[in-house]
């Protein structure tokens, strides 16, 4: 998508970032008018409930804590998002990321409660587990010809059933939920060195944050800096060319996924690890992670610096949903923002074209004011 | 074995129905991963105008309902078609967002509907048990469901439009070469865009059938479980024509019927499978079937490309 990066960098990344904030934007706006419909009264304070997520608290400590609820979401989110984007940037739409966060819950909760192995063993089972179900889309893909997506989408289900299925036998005998992490085996917990206390004690709040940010930054760097990154990119592009080049383009769509549902899985270990929540061996519809992760990933201008601010404001709505008055708004206001964006970052493409034939009809005045002006995008967010 | 037959009935019509109007919308050059989203808004329009219709004379219960399932589903595809065909958007990415909004349209606006008749009542589920007798004639144990036949119609109709006629065979140029098709006059954005809402129409009464198949209330958070996807499998089963699809259908809609009546039988149940993996298995056939058939596919070969009128 972005050609000539390499000679309009800095008017790249400002298009990038303007394209962004115009699509959170717009998104926000047509939350704003339906909640407007459903109770006109409200429909303020509403908006504002969601853009303030855990600012609505009044005490700095709890604020800080509940920033912490946020964070928590926001490392899994990551993941998936990095997941989406690492296999974009190789031409291929990996909407399996929800499936594949699905086995890496099933595969680390699994080590963790059924063989009690210790975290970074559940976290590498999750890996693997999410690696190889990534490879078998990639196989499909690269072998049989099958449409990515639609092969995503089926593995979506049979993980979620599968993984249903497997932790049903770690399962509280009472209710749908997994036994907690903590009575069984707390060697499984994820440490929090510390972290913790930096959050008002909120114990959930472990390294799996850190961590997700450091696997941002080491996708950045095997996408700009490696060649093997840079030979995927170039299959992305544009197969063929590669295959001529000497690149083994069907090795490298493998790849490609198998990382890509790593990525997604370990991101599952990094929320169920931790015991904030419990699988529910019941539930009936793919948790919603792995689609945000599509919204985080193009809200992110498909840059994995940009996704990891563009995953926590996905988070951060999310998260601001829930406080709105129960009886009056749905919580899934926030889905429906989420939705609006994904579908205005379609637009991008064209929104990019349009500024840059306006860019080159004033060519001289330009350099400069885009510069000052991507400064003061990359503060904004 | 009765039942089993009328479900599989009911399940090929929405695979049928909905696989069809993808296979409009792929001739035309236009992939819509959307129809999940597409099949959660016709069931959404549908089941409102069920659920306000309960006491209406039945005729006018299954017209006003198919019409306005079918306008809701035009109406989402508009959402496609603007950003595909007027502003050449990634179609992937589109039709992801078409089905991910799809769901929380649908959920925000059944629990806001709830909510403000009860404000206890926070469920995205609606009722529409009474309307549902509408769409049923019972044949002795046999329920014949009048979904069937627009199913069939659908199917005759979809052939003679794409094959015999002047339409049709213009909407395939589209898909195949659509800068040759411009070349002889014909408007490709203009067929894209009947492409797309045909898939729309169709697309939309499918999600109706849906949800009306084997049960009375729909819980609309759930959107509709990857069953635009499953038709999708279907299309591409079936190679982009409609007689193909007809058969496909029914093979999809025989295994996704099993999930529902398994039980009835008593060497099924004999078999001790987990309930589970019944509901696991048209997704797997489906996994299976792609992996041999997509090798030689047939598909439309410009599907996907935006169409530049610039670029040659």
């Amino acid at each position: 998508m972005n050609n000539n990066k390499k000679s309009i960098l800095k008017n790249s990344g400002f298009q990038s970032i303007l394209a962004s904030l115009l699509c959170i934007l717009f998104g926000l706006v047509i939350g704003y008018i339906v909640l407007l419909f459903i109770q006109p009264k409200g429909a303020n304070e509403a908006i504002l409930t969601i853009i303030k997520n855990f600012l609505n608290y009044s005490s700095p400590s709890k604020m800080v804590k509940y920033l912490g609820n946020t964070l928590i979401k926001t490392a899994p989110l990551l993941m998936c998002a990095l997941s989406v984007q690492f296999c974009y940037k190789v031409g291929l739409f990996n909407i399996g990321a929800a499936g594949q966060y699905v086995i890496g819950a099933g595969a680390s909760l699994y080590c963790a409660l059924a063989l009690h192995l210790p975290w970074f063993v559940c976290i590498i089972a999750a890996a693997v587990c999410g690696a190889a179900y990534g490879a078998l889309v990639g196989i499909l893909k690269a072998y049989n010809n099958v449409n990515e997506v639609i092969s995503g989408i089926m593995l979506n289900w049979i993980s979620l059933y599968g993984v249903n299925m497997l932790l049903s036998t770690v399962k509280e005998s009472s209710t749908p939920y997994t036994y907690a992490l903590k009575s069984e085996n707390p060697s499984a917990l994820l440490p929090s060195f510390g972290l913790s206390d930096m959050f008002a004690k909120n114990k959930y709040v472990t390294i799996a944050i850190p961590l997700a940010i450091i696997f941002a930054i080491v996708i950045y760097i095997i996408q700009n800096k490696t060649v093997f990154g840079y030979e995927l990119i170039a299959t992305g592009y544009n197969k063929d060319a590669a295959k001529y080049a000497g690149m083994k383009e069907k090795k490298n769509i493998i790849i490609t996924l198998a990382i890509g549902g790593a990525l997604a899985a370990i991101g599952a270990s990094f929320f169920f690890l931790t015991g904030y929540e419990q699988w529910s061996c019941t539930q009936s519809a793919v948790p919603s992670m792995g689609f945000n992760g599509i919204a985080a990933t193009f809200l992110g201008g498909l840059n994995p610096l940009g996704t990891i601010f563009a995953s926590y404001f996905i988070q951060h709505i999310t998260s601001g949903g829930s406080y709105l008055d129960k009886n009056v708004y749905p919580s899934q206001i926030s889905d429906l923002i989420s939705a609006i964006i994904i579908y205005m970052c379609g637009f991008v493409l064209f929104f990019k074209l349009f500024l840059n034939s306006r860019v080159d009809n004033k060519k001289d005045t330009n350099a400069n004011a885009v510069d000052t002006k991507s400064n003061e995008g990359g503060e904004k967010k | 074995m009765i039942l089993l037959i009328q479900y599989t009935l009911l399940f090929a019509a929405v695979l049928s129905l909905v696989a069809l109007g993808g296979c409009f919308s792929e001739h035309s050059g236009v992939i819509n991963l959307g129809l999940e989203g597409v099949m959660v808004m016709g069931a959404l329009g549908g089941a409102l105008t069920m659920k306000y219709m309960a006491n209406a004379p039945y005729i006018a219960i299954f017209f006003v309902v198919l019409l306005v399932a079918a306008i809701s589903g035009i109406a989402y595809t508009v959402l496609l078609g603007v950003a595909s065909i007027n502003f050449k958007a990634d179609q992937t990415l589109i039709g992801t967002a078409l089905n991910i909004l799809a769901t929380a349209v649908a959920t925000v606006v059944v629990k806001a509907i709830n909510m403000a008749e009860n404000p206890d009542n926070v469920s995205s589920t609606v009722e529409y048990l009474a309307a549902k007798k509408a769409f049923i004639i019972r044949f002795g144990k046999f329920e014949f469901n009048w979904f069937m036949l627009v199913a069939l119609i659908a199917l005759i109709t979809a052939h003679t439009v794409l094959y015999k006629t002047k339409f049709g065979l213009r909407l395939m140029a589209c898909g195949e070469n659509p800068q040759a098709a411009d070349s002889v006059g014909i408007n490709v954005y203009h067929l894209r865009w009947a492409g797309v809402l045909i898939s729309g129409f169709l697309g939309g009464i499918g999600g109706i059938v849906y949800i009306t198949a084997g049960v009375s209330e729909w819980k609309f958070e759930s959107g509709v479980a990857g069953f635009g996807f499953l038709s999708l499998a279907v299309m591409i089963f079936g190679q982009w024509k409609p007689k193909n699809i007809g058969l496909a259908a029914l093979l999809f809609g025989f295994f996704r019927a099993l999930s529902n009546v398994y039980s009835g039988f008593g060497f099924l149940v004999a078999l001790n499978i987990p309930g589970t993996i019944y509901n696991m298995i048209p997704y797997l056939i489906s996994l299976i079937v792609l992996a041999f058939t997509s090798k030689n596919s047939r598909a439309p070969k410009a599907e996907g490309i935006p169409y530049d009128k610039g670029s040659r």
